[in-house]
């Protein structure tokens, strides 16, 4: 008879790790189901710190290291908290050759933010994604899972400024 | 269950809708989605049950294929093809009374009025595509009243495996994700090996920017897929299956647990399929971004739950594969091929198409064309029919300067050579490659040197960082590429970057490497003069 290793506690009361631990008891915390738990943790918390990594590591009986090296290799994964909102820039080739370089270069010198980064308020992320399929809207971008299409920098630029001051209104009128 | 009795099943269906003479479709792909189709199909829909139509229903559908015109809507009588339909550009939802009007009357809306007969259209042949824009891809009724299934209750019922792997290999179908390997070939190489736990992939990890070919085929016909890699796992003795798709294209991902789920409710995947002997199981597996998941050997280490680095080949997938057993991978295209091959025969399938290149090709036409979107041409069609009758040439009055195929793997075509037939060995000539089937089309506007290093960056930051010509080869050749667009280089940089052209393609491990410098190759090749002139002048 094998002995059933025992399993780690969850890091806090909070709900989600319930969800996480689900993922990982549905493959029967199977190595292979790291991926997914990694996907689950960041679909609950927004983004990956060192309490869960351990927490799935220590479930799946997994070195850290081992976590640690899938979670930096794929892109996907966020290291960071993110901002209230996302936008992802699209530079795949159709994208790039109809100009979403200057949708890159009007967000950092509107919000002060690179690619990559979240402004310092916490109101916005901004990211690049290699091709989100989108190619006949070119140049696209996903605003908080939205994808819009054919924007200038101008026009992108509105739209999120409308989108960050509409949750600032929403916030006053609670 | 026989191929007669799935024939009753889909009378009953379609008795269920038995009084619905005409059908309103709305296009809900991604595309038409970002679009705004979402409005149009609620009042639609509304509209249609407050007119008390009942003659009329109004239906999603996945891509028609002219993702520039969207939101697209098509009226058409019962399941008939696209190309009976009348199709309708650019709606809005104040549109819907208007459109449910003209579906009553058969009056066309003239404002919205999109010709199915323009070349975009009338040029194509869809055999993958030829439910998508028809069938809801959420319904599984849907899909078995237009003969879905059928196929594979065929080969279960009245074929060996021997026999489907024959009919495959007769078809000539080559592997659409873009290395054109036999496909017939590659099942027989796994039906051979000892019996035991085999597996069967799908690779919907599609990372070359520029194409959406997979997306479009999972989106809007998902069981489509199902059919062919149940059929594939038939013939090469497996039980279990992996479609291993980009977290990027949600809607593709939930489209496909849906069919998934309904095709197992159903009992046409799991155990005892259809009432045979026959036990398949499929899983969904996310990427989480890596374009070198692509290749075959990274994206099993990515369904192991490992970082998605490629290892050395033989020993092949299909000896050694996923966990150690043997694996058939197919992509999303290939399976979506397999459905008609084992129903119309396969040759049928091998009398379209060129002498070494058969059937027909879906191809993603993007960047500056008129007509953006998801086309299926017989290969063999000459690029020009494809850019300027298809694609409706360039906008803006501008001039023509390359057609991109390949992704990042791919190269440039200058206009000198638009009159080649596009099949998979006529491109390679020309030092690029068919690859998953994007194409991007760029004009005068464009500089050569700067797709080049675009590409450079792209392989750059997505090599896997294994094995050492591609993780340090591709930065330093970025480095060149960035000095010359920046004026710079002398003509000793650009010789070095030659130089590191054939290292990295010659050392590289996997296919992400070894193909790195195809970008910088055919623009050197075919557009040199461009970089000569941002060189600096060293007499100077």
């Amino acid at each position: 008879m094998t002995m059933q290793r025992a399993r780690p506690s969850l890091p806090s009361n909070d709900k989600r790790w319930k969800l996480v631990n689900a993922t990982m008891r549905r493959s029967g915390y199977a190595e292979h189901a790291l991926i997914e738990a990694l996907h689950s943790v960041q679909d609950a918390f927004g983004y990956l710190d060192e309490d869960a990594m351990i927490f799935v590591a220590d479930s799946l009986d997994l070195p850290l290291s081992k976590v640690f090296g899938v979670a930096t290799f794929y892109h996907l994964f966020m290291l960071k908290p993110q901002g209230r909102h996302s936008c992802v820039v699209c530079t795949g080739t159709a994208c790039y050759i109809q100009g979403a370089g200057a949708l890159i270069e009007g967000l950092e010198q509107r919000f002060d933010v690179n690619p990559g980064e979240t402004t310092e308020d916490g109101a916005l992320s901004v990211m690049t994604a290699r091709c989100v399929g989108a190619c006949g809207l070119a140049p696209a971008v996903v605003i908080d899972g939205q994808v819009s299409g054919k924007l200038d920098s101008n026009a992108l630029n509105a739209k999120l400024a409308g989108q960050i001051k509409g949750q600032i209104r929403e916030e006053i009128a609670q | 269950m026989n191929v007669d009795d799935l024939e009753e099943l889909a009378d009953l269906h379609r008795q269920e809708h038995a009084a619905v003479k005409t059908e309103i479709r709305v296009c809900t792909a991604a595309s038409c989605q970002s679009s705004g189709a979402q409005p149009v199909l609620e009042a639609l829909t509304a509209g249609c049950e407050a007119s008390e139509h009942p003659g009329c229903r109004v239906k999603q559908v996945g891509c028609m294929g002219l993702c520039s015109a969207g939101p697209l809507v098509a009226i058409a009588a019962k399941d008939a093809p696209l190309d009976q339909a009348q199709l309708y550009r650019d709606v809005t939802a104040a549109d819907a009374p208007e459109i449910l009007t003209s579906a009553k009357t058969g009056a066309p809306v003239e404002r919205l009025h999109c010709p199915i007969d323009m070349p975009f259209f009338a040029r194509q042949q869809r055999i993958v595509l030829e439910n998508s824009g028809v069938v809801d891809p959420n319904s599984f009724k849907g899909y078995v009243v237009l003969g879905g299934y059928r196929a594979m209750v065929q080969a279960l019922t009245e074929m060996t495996p021997a026999e489907v792997i024959a009919e495959v290999t007769t078809s000539a179908l080559r592997g659409r994700g873009g290395g054109g390997y036999p496909t017939g070939l590659k099942w027989s190489t796994v039906a051979k090996m000892p019996a035991g736990q085999k597996y069967v992939i799908c690779n919907a990890d599609e990372g070359d920017p520029g194409a959406f070919m997979d997306r479009a085929i999972l989106e809007s016909d998902p069981h489509r897929v199902l059919e062919g890699m149940a059929i594939a796992a038939y013939a090469i003795g497996a039980n279990k299956g992996f479609v291993y798709i980009r977290a990027e294209y949600p809607l593709a991902v939930e489209r496909l647990k849906t069919a998934i789920r309904k095709a197992k409710r159903a009992g046409f995947i799991g155990h005892h399929i259809c009432e045979t002997e026959f036990n398949f199981d499929i899983e969904i597996r996310l990427g989480a971004g890596a374009f070198v998941c692509g290749e075959e050997t990274a994206l099993m280490a990515s369904i192991e739950g490992g970082r998605g680095q490629p290892r050395p080949r033989p020993p092949y997938p299909a000896e050694s594969g996923l966990w150690g057993c043997p694996t058939l991978i197919n992509n999303v295209e290939t399976y979506a091929n397999i459905a008609p091959i084992v129903r119309d025969g396969g040759d049928w399938f091998a009398g379209i198409g060129t002498e070494r290149s058969k059937g027909t090709k879906v191809f993603a036409l993007a960047g500056a064309i008129c007509n953006t979107g998801l086309i299926e041409v017989p290969m063999g069609t000459p690029l020009r029919d494809i850019i300027e009758d298809i694609g409706g040439g360039i906008p803006g009055g501008k001039a023509f300067k390359a057609v991109q195929t390949g992704g990042p793997s791919g190269g440039c075509i200058p206009e000198a050579h638009l009159d080649i037939p596009v099949d998979y060995d006529s491109l390679k000539t020309l030092g690029t490659i068919m690859g998953s089937g994007g194409m991007i089309v760029m004009d005068e506007t464009s500089s050569m040197v700067e797709v080049a290093r675009f590409f450079m960056e792209f392989c750059m930051s997505e090599s896997c960082g294994k094995c050492i010509p591609c993780r340090a080869g591709t930065a330093q050749m970025h480095g060149l590429l960035d000095r010359i667009v920046k004026g710079e280089a002398g003509a000793q940089e650009l010789a070095l970057l030659e130089e590191l052209c054939e290292v990295v393609q010659a050392t590289s491990l996997c296919g992400l490497g070894q193909t790195a410098p195809n970008p910088v190759l055919s623009t050197l090749r075919y557009f040199r003069a461009e970089y000569e002139q941002r060189l600096l002048d060293q007499a100077a």
